[in-house]
């Protein structure tokens, strides 16, 4: 009511003024509001693209395009069906959660509940640091050094001793799914153990007091009382990094060994494979623009898109809702 | 003032001070010190976008003639000549300092789609355009300007370059049927060495390229069941093998891992000093790929070749006759449209200059390719391109004085 008051009073003093201030004002939340937009823009854009674009792919080959175990661009035996690299995208990308998700929950639980102050900000501060790394980087570490060492002491001992197991079948190359695996789990560790990090520092003190007071353990405390509260924030959390791990590109194609066609098929952890992602990557620049593989391989984008467009809505919905309650309970 | 705050709701005693305190004296100042410092710095930037585009008027001599304008033409394409034409347009540009040619290796795919679509002047590519490529960029002339060879590069320890292959199971090898290195079909080709019993681990290209258009054409000649299977092109469906990017990212995994064998470019292999099989050619001899037997291939088909404004997709120099003859060859073509106005930005002074530098390209380029492990053209070849260059035309009007 006051604020009305003045309001009403200062109107009429400074008449002249408000309108300069209006004016400034006004344009500077149509320069924002362009600004916001046109992020939005871009992607309708993006996705008009990319519908237009996939469409005589599509048209060609209805269903069996994300059927499909062919690929072959050969002019005459045109043949584009996606299914070996949605497969090679999901076994990758769980591999990398598989081994990822374990490592950046023990980080996360150590700089949340653990480490003391002096450790914990260089520690956060350093692995955060590992995101900022390019994938580029951590490709051609993979090639000139990680291949080595999991062809030498993880995948000659599988093969030797589980070669019986299908998933496990295959000469040791260290250029296959497993490394890709590997590679990307390294590289999904910084998000997925900074996002479970924040998430478990918002579980409020009084649900670690509660459980203390019932004579919990730290263990106890920290998995009845934070892991728990926490549960659907830190499922957000990895499957943030299952959407960092779908679309990566350039370190997966320098190691997963680009195979094509229906030997794709990622069949065993030590044979050769290939991404949605790595596929484009790998023959987007040499497609004869005059056939249909430049269509079939923006078809690829397109469905890639779908895959990560789904995945992070699902995990900031997921996260938003834990850090949602957070705010209520401070309230 | 306080309607304002009421007008963005906002209540805070905090924000009412900072929003009070921008509006005062001070802050009036300070921005009014802004608004200089944006304003030097804008005034710095137009007067060196002035200073920008006044340069190249600066830089002309007075009432200099249009021979002494400066040029800059520009191509894209295969990755496969790359080091060849760079070299050529470096020195070109030493002899005509005023003439400027930039070439970007983009693969041959994108060279083509860049001439269809008009905005690059020249193109080059390692195969000849189809026919659908034919009807999308009508009218357009191959000058074939230096020659490749693709070669078999392995990595056996304590095995040196000579190990002899044929093609027919060159092609089983690729198609996972031989998988063994100590198969007989190999063995018994290569008496004097002892083959290992491990795996063989093809490598091939991951990126659509020339150099597989090359092998896998060779492939489909020599074998059936190849040319049923997988066929030939830029790109194919690998049935066995694993991909890596480029010629270089075949000769690195190769040379990195035993047990190997891909194919890359014979200039890749010399460079890297790699391992590379003698394949037979169609005489029944086991050929050594050197520069001399690329060259012979190709003058034992050079009779026999189609002009400039022919198709050419029907030409290979794939297991060529003749007892000297190294088996898998191909020429690397530059494309231009046979009249030059057919692209936008082009002009008389620009299409002239082009030509001028085909032409040079075509004969004293020539010296640059031994050097960088590359063919040089045989005279029969060179007087095809003579005539196709001869050909090129300006709004209808020829460029070279004949």
């Amino acid at each position: 009511m006051n604020s009305d008051d003045d309001a009403q009073k200062s109107s009429k003093q400074t008449h002249h003024k408000r309108k300069i201030t209006w004016s400034g004002d006004s344009f500077f939340k149509l320069l924002t509001l362009v600004l916001a937009s046109g992020v939005i823009i871009t992607i309708i854009l993006m996705v008009i693209e990319l519908v237009t674009g996939s469409l005589p792919a599509l048209e060609r080959f209805g269903l069996g395009f994300v059927t499909g175990l062919n690929w072959n661009p050969v002019a005459g035996r045109e043949a584009f069906g996606i299914l070996p690299y949605i497969l090679g995208t999901l076994a990758t990308s769980a591999l990398a959660l598989l081994i990822g998700v374990p490592i950046s929950l023990g980080i996360a639980i150590f700089l949340s509940e653990m480490a003391p102050n002096a450790i914990r900000t260089p520690l956060s501060f350093l692995i955060e640091l590992l995101a900022a790394v390019p994938s580029v980087v951590y490709g051609l570490w993979g090639i000139f050094i990680l291949r080595f060492w999991v062809k030498d002491y993880i995948e000659t001992p599988l093969s030797t001793y589980l070669g019986f197991i299908p998933v496990f079948q295959g000469t040791p190359f260290g250029l296959d799914i497993l490394t890709a695996g590997i590679i990307l789990a390294i590289m999904i560790i910084p998000t997925v153990s900074a996002v479970s990090r924040e998430i478990m520092n918002a579980v409020p003190d009084s649900q670690r007091e509660a459980a203390y007071s019932i004579g919990a353990t730290r263990w106890e405390t920290i998995r009845i009382g934070v892991l728990s509260y926490a549960r659907s924030g830190i499922f957000g959390a990895a499957i943030l990094g299952l959407g960092r791990a779908v679309g990566e590109t350039m370190a997966v194609t320098m190691v997963i060994g680009n195979t094509v066609g229906p030997a794709a098929l990622p069949t065993s952890l030590l044979k050769g494979g290939q991404t949605m992602a790595s596929l484009i990557a790998n023959e987007f620049n040499e497609a004869d623009p005059t056939s249909l593989h430049p269509s079939a391989l923006i078809g690829v984008g397109l469905v890639l898109f779908l895959f990560a467009l789904a995945i992070n809505i699902f995990a900031q919905f997921l996260v938003w809702r834990v850090l949602k309650v957070k705010g209520g309970a401070v309230e | 003032m306080a309607c304002d705050y009421h007008i963005y709701g906002v209540r805070d005693t905090f924000l009412r001070k900072v929003i009070t305190n921008l509006r005062s004296k001070r802050a009036r100042k300070a921005v009014a010190k802004t608004t200089l410092v944006v304003g030097a710095a804008a005034i710095i930037v137009a007067a060196g976008i002035i200073a920008y585009l006044a340069l190249p008027q600066a830089a002309k001599p007075q009432g200099g003639t249009s021979q002494n304008q400066s040029v800059t033409i520009n191509g894209a394409g295969a990755t496969f000549p790359y080091p060849l034409l760079s070299t050529m347009t470096v020195e070109y540009n030493k002899i005509h300092p005023n003439i400027r040619i930039g070439y970007q290796s983009i693969g041959s795919g994108g060279g083509i789609r860049q001439l269809t679509e008009k905005t690059v002047d020249f193109a080059a590519s390692d195969a000849p355009l189809n026919a659908k490529q034919r009807q999308a960029a009508s009218n357009t002339l191959h000058i074939p300007e230096t020659i490749g060879s693709v070669v078999l590069a392995y990595n056996l320890p304590g095995v040196e370059k000579g190990l002899k292959i044929t093609g027919p199971i060159i092609a089983d090898i690729f198609l996972g049927k031989i998988t063994k290195w100590n198969d007989p079909a190999i063995q018994n080709l290569n008496p004097d060495i002892k083959l290992p019993n491990n795996d063989i681990q093809v490598v091939h290209r991951s990126d659509g390229s020339g150099t597989t258009f090359i092998w896998t054409s060779y492939l489909s000649l020599v074998s059936p069941d190849w040319q049923s299977k997988v066929g030939s092109g830029t790109a194919v469906q690998w049935p066995a093998g694993l991909g890596s990017s480029g010629n270089e990212g075949v000769a690195g995994l190769v040379r990195g891992t035993q047990y190997t064998v891909g194919y890359v470019e014979l200039a890749y292999a010399l460079q890297n000093k790699m391992s590379y099989a003698f394949i037979q050619n169609k005489e029944g001899k086991f050929i050594e790929p050197t520069l001399g037997s690329t060259g012979a291939a190709v003058s034992s088909v050079a009779a026999n070749l189609p002009r400039g404004d022919q198709r050419w997709e029907n030409v290979s120099v794939l297991n060529a006759p003749g007892a000297d003859s190294y088996p898998i060859a191909s020429f690397s073509y530059l494309l231009v449209y046979k009249d030059l106005s057919t692209v936008p930005s082009m002009n008389s002074e620009k299409a002239k200059a082009l030509v001028d530098f085909l032409w040079w390209v075509v004969h004293d380029g020539q010296n640059y390719s031994s050097k960088l492990q590359y063919v040089p053209l045989p005279q029969t070849v060179v007087t095809i391109d003579e005539q196709t260059i001869n050909s090129i035309t300006f709004n209808g009007q020829p460029l070279r004085s004949q």
